[in-house]
């Protein structure tokens, strides 16, 4: 029963959505701030590259290897946003030009790859690697097993950030507060809240999110580095965020529903079940999906009925003297 | 009034300079607990800098600013909402998607909503006791967007309410108002003042300022021109430090110049706001040649809609219209002006002009046909054409050449008007014509439209400002959520007030009756 289709592929939807997960909490998080970051894609690659490059070279036990390669993939993710941040929020470049521009900093030709390459990172198996880590015992219960307790720590973990962020943005003042400066910067600004302090962090912390997405590929799902790894998950990150109209829990419904597509080919593929060029529509699905993000805010009446925060993509100044 | 304690707020000397101009030029000003204190002044001069100042949104370049006594620099709005000083702006700083009680939260430093975990409900009871206290009643749970402008309003003055307010300033509080509604709100402020609170009003309606206000303080040009008890004020008094002369209003003789001919004729018109429901239902109206006819209503009651509709820039929905005789093309700004509609816009630096573009480029925007040759443009004679629109329509500036956002407004609205009266026209759809425009060009405008009706233009004029309305209409036609009545007595204030707030008329069978009533009189 555990191997029927239906239960393979979400066990491995939820394994593959898990970087998805990761990425479009991010991307929430800067959302609701009321900064539209394009450039997931970039800090996703960076991230990757980052994580894997730890595990690499750092020679301790595992666990400790793992954890430190997840900070450092933050933190390289952190550092891509902080680039992002001071370009929309301090200078108010224009978001969609200043994102699209880091991602192709960062990208497949770009910083990702010539850190890969420059660190010999190509065609080696990962020295360590996340693994399920719940007893067999559970692992084999039926349908349940591989589908919850089959999984890495990554997924568990990727569960509490989503518990968390949804507490935290509608239960706590400082959740309230980020509400405010994505709908109403004015309005904030007027109440005390420092809005470019807001702005700052939640797209740092974005950032960091997207690079640990990163890294959960390399570490996870594939462990070993290719460039382009990402293979634009966070094209479909953003889109993520708005098919779930910015709140936590639809992101983790969504992504593991887009993990489920992309484990798809690939298990009908070892069923000896032929897709035929319908495989061509899988590959092209990122490239859709940014034309769809485009198309949603680009247009102001369908933003407002997804409820997309007011002022997303609006850079904010204080009217003064 | 305890005018011997020390004012509540007092500045000394506040000099505010923006790049050009001096908006506020030693400004010496105070007010005392427990009064409503007036700030009086044209758009212009000077009141809303001011009470920026004051509230923490501006710097001065020069003086002091003083409350109860003691030397106060704010750096940003929240230091002065936490000494007690609290603005409602024009636009109210609420967030729309929250409610009424997060709104208050947000604020929150001291109260009941101040925890680390937010429970709006917590602050549920005082919103009601602070509604009922006020008369100022509100759900609280209700989303701000889903709150009419009057009841928004009352939520930006509960949150300084609820803020403990000490010193309230209302940036033309009425703006967004009926008479009814205004009504209502001056006796909340009067309380408020009896309760110890210290209320400036801002206010460039006399009748306004009168009525509420103990005493008011003039500003013209960024100065104080002097502050005078309201009960030794007449309105004539005001006026002429207001404006350093007195005015003369522009008069209309009824039905002078109306004609039998119609010019304008819409019959049941339907027509989409921008969130997709209907904004215009079922409207007919007609306006005969030389007729003015004055659409009232508070704004957002589908005025700008049924304008973008006549003018075609907005398909409608529903309904026909015809321009002297003939049937418009639906959503055809190009067929609707060739047809002879003209259009003044509410938003005359946004839709009205191309405001990077120079004078001489904006009057081509409608009359470039006429000005190339092939695919060129023939820019001497633009430039020409440009220089005389200039001298007929007295446009200050420094020459065809100037950037259109570089004019002022009521020059900005003359070449507006200057573009629109070419050529042939029919109809004369003015928006708003003369919001935020000073005294004179106000009287400037207002000859331009009885000017168009005088050379036999219909003209549909939409406003809020009922002084406007009754100074210029042949009939009054009030629009309330997308529908229109006709106004019995078209120099009836309480008639039009009621309609605006949505009574539905008692008398008249046919409310929005397209044929004209035999000729309107006064």
């Amino acid at each position: 029963m555990n191997n029927s289709l239906a239960v393979v592929l979400i066990a491995s939807g939820v394994a593959y959505g898990t970087p998805l997960l990761f990425a479009s909490l991010g991307e929430l998080l800067a959302e609701r701030s009321g900064v539209l970051n394009l450039g997931v894609e970039g800090m996703m690659l960076v991230g990757a590259v980052m994580g894997f490059w730890t595990v690499e070279r750092v020679h301790a036990t595992t666990a400790f290897t793992l954890v430190l390669a997840l900070l450092i993939a933050a933190l390289a993710g952190a550092v891509m946003a902080a680039i992002l941040a001071f370009l929309v929020v301090t200078l108010r470049a224009n978001q969609i030009v200043s994102g699209l521009a880091l991602t192709i900093f960062a990208g497949a030709a770009g910083l990702s790859s010539y850190l890969g390459n420059n660190l010999n990172l190509a065609d080696r198996p990962a020295r360590h690697s996340f693994q399920a880590f719940l007893p067999n015992s559970m692992q084999n219960w039926p349908i349940v097993g591989p589908i919850l307790f089959g999984q890495n720590a990554l997924v568990y973990f990727s569960w509490v950030c989503v518990v968390v962020i949804a507490l935290y943005l509608s239960r706590t003042r400082l959740g309230l507060n980020l509400r405010a400066v994505g709908e109403s910067p004015a309005a904030a600004d007027t109440m005390g809240i420092n809005v470019t302090r807001y702005r700052y962090v939640h797209v740092l912390v974005g950032g960091a999110f997207a690079g640990l997405g990163g890294a959960t590929i390399t570490l996870a799902i594939t462990p070993q580095w290719v460039s382009g790894i990402t293979e634009g998950a966070g094209w479909i990150a953003i889109a993520l965020v708005i098919f779930a109209f910015w709140r936590p829990e639809l992101c983790l419904v969504g992504a593991y529903f887009f993990g489920a597509l992309q484990a798809l080919a690939p298990q009908l593929q070892a069923r000896n079940i032929s897709l035929g060029p319908t495989v061509l529509w899988a590959n092209a699905l990122p490239y859709l999906m940014t034309i769809a993000v485009l198309v949603v805010v680009s247009s102001g009446t369908t933003r407002r009925r997804l409820g997309a925060p007011a002022a997303l993509g609006v850079a904010y100044v204080r009217e003064e003297h | 009034m305890a005018q011997a304690a020390a004012p509540a707020i007092e500045t000394i000397g506040i000099t505010k300079r923006f790049p050009g101009t001096v908006a506020n030029d030693r400004v010496d000003f105070s007010a005392v607990p427990g009064e409503v204190h007036a700030l009086l002044g044209e758009n212009g001069a000077g009141k809303t800098t001011l009470s920026n100042v004051l509230t923490g949104l501006y710097r001065p370049d020069e003086g002091e600013v003083r409350l109860f006594g003691e030397p106060v620099s704010f750096t940003c709005p929240r230091d002065a909402i936490d000494a007690g000083v609290c603005m409602v702006h024009q636009h109210f700083r609420l967030v729309e998607r929250f409610t009424v009680a997060e709104n208050l939260v947000l604020g929150d430093r001291r109260g009941a909503g101040r925890h680390f975990l937010i429970d709006p409900r917590a602050v549920e009871g005082q919103v009601r006791e602070l509604g009922e206290r006020y008369r100022l009643p509100v759900d609280s749970r209700a989303r701000i967007w889903q709150l009419s402008v009057g009841e928004q309003q009352r939520v930006a003055i509960l949150n300084a309410l609820y803020q403990n307010a000490r010193v309230l300033f209302l940036d033309e509080p009425t703006a967004v108002l009926t008479p009814d509604e205004a009504d209502t709100l001056f006796e909340t402020l009067r309380q408020m003042a009896a309760e110890g609170r210290t209320v400036i009003f801002i206010s460039h309606k006399l009748h306004e300022v009168m009525a509420v206000s103990d005493r008011v303080t003039v500003l013209r040009d960024g100065r104080v021109v002097g502050t005078v008890k309201t009960s030794e004020a007449t309105p004539q008094s005001l006026t002429a430090l207001m404006v350093g002369h007195d005015l003369q209003t522009v008069t209309r003789v009824p039905a002078a110049s109306v004609r039998e001919e119609t010019v304008l004729d819409v019959e049941d018109l339907w027509a989409d706001g921008d969130r997709g429901v209907p904004a215009v239902k079922g409207v007919s109206l007609r306006v005969r040649a030389g007729e003015i006819v004055a659409i009232a209503g508070v704004a957002g009651n589908g005025q700008r809609e049924l304008a973008d509709s006549i003018t075609g820039l907005r398909p409608h929905t529903r309904g026909e219209m015809r321009v002297g005789g003939a049937a418009l093309k639906n959503g055809d700004p190009r067929a609707a002006f060739d047809a002879g509609v003209r259009y003044v816009p509410e938003d005359r630096l946004g839709t009205g002009v191309a405001p990077s573009l120079s004078i001489a480029w904006n009057l081509a925007l409608r009359a470039y046909r006429h000005l190339s040759r092939g695919p060129l443009l023939r820019l001497r004679r633009m430039r020409t054409d440009a220089e005389q629109a200039i001298q007929a329509y007295d446009i200050k500036s420094s020459g065809p050449a100037m950037q259109a956002a570089n004019l002022s407004g009521g020059n900005l609205q003359k070449l507006v008007i200057a573009r629109e009266f070419s050529g042939a026209m029919k109809l004369l759809v003015a928006a708003s014509p003369t919001r935020g425009l000073d005294v004179s060009a106000v009287e400037t405008v207002h000859e331009h439209l009885l000017d168009a009706a005088a050379t036999g233009g219909g003209v549909l004029l939409i406003s809020e400002d009922l002084d406007e309305i009754l100074a210029l209409n042949d009939r009054v036609v009030v629009m309330y959520e997308g529908e229109v009545s006709e106004v019995e007595d078209r120099q009836s204030v309480e008639e039009i007030g009621l309609r605006m707030a949505g009574a539905t008329p008692s008398e008249s069978p046919e409310p929005a009756d397209p044929a004209p009533s035999p000729s309107p009189t006064a």
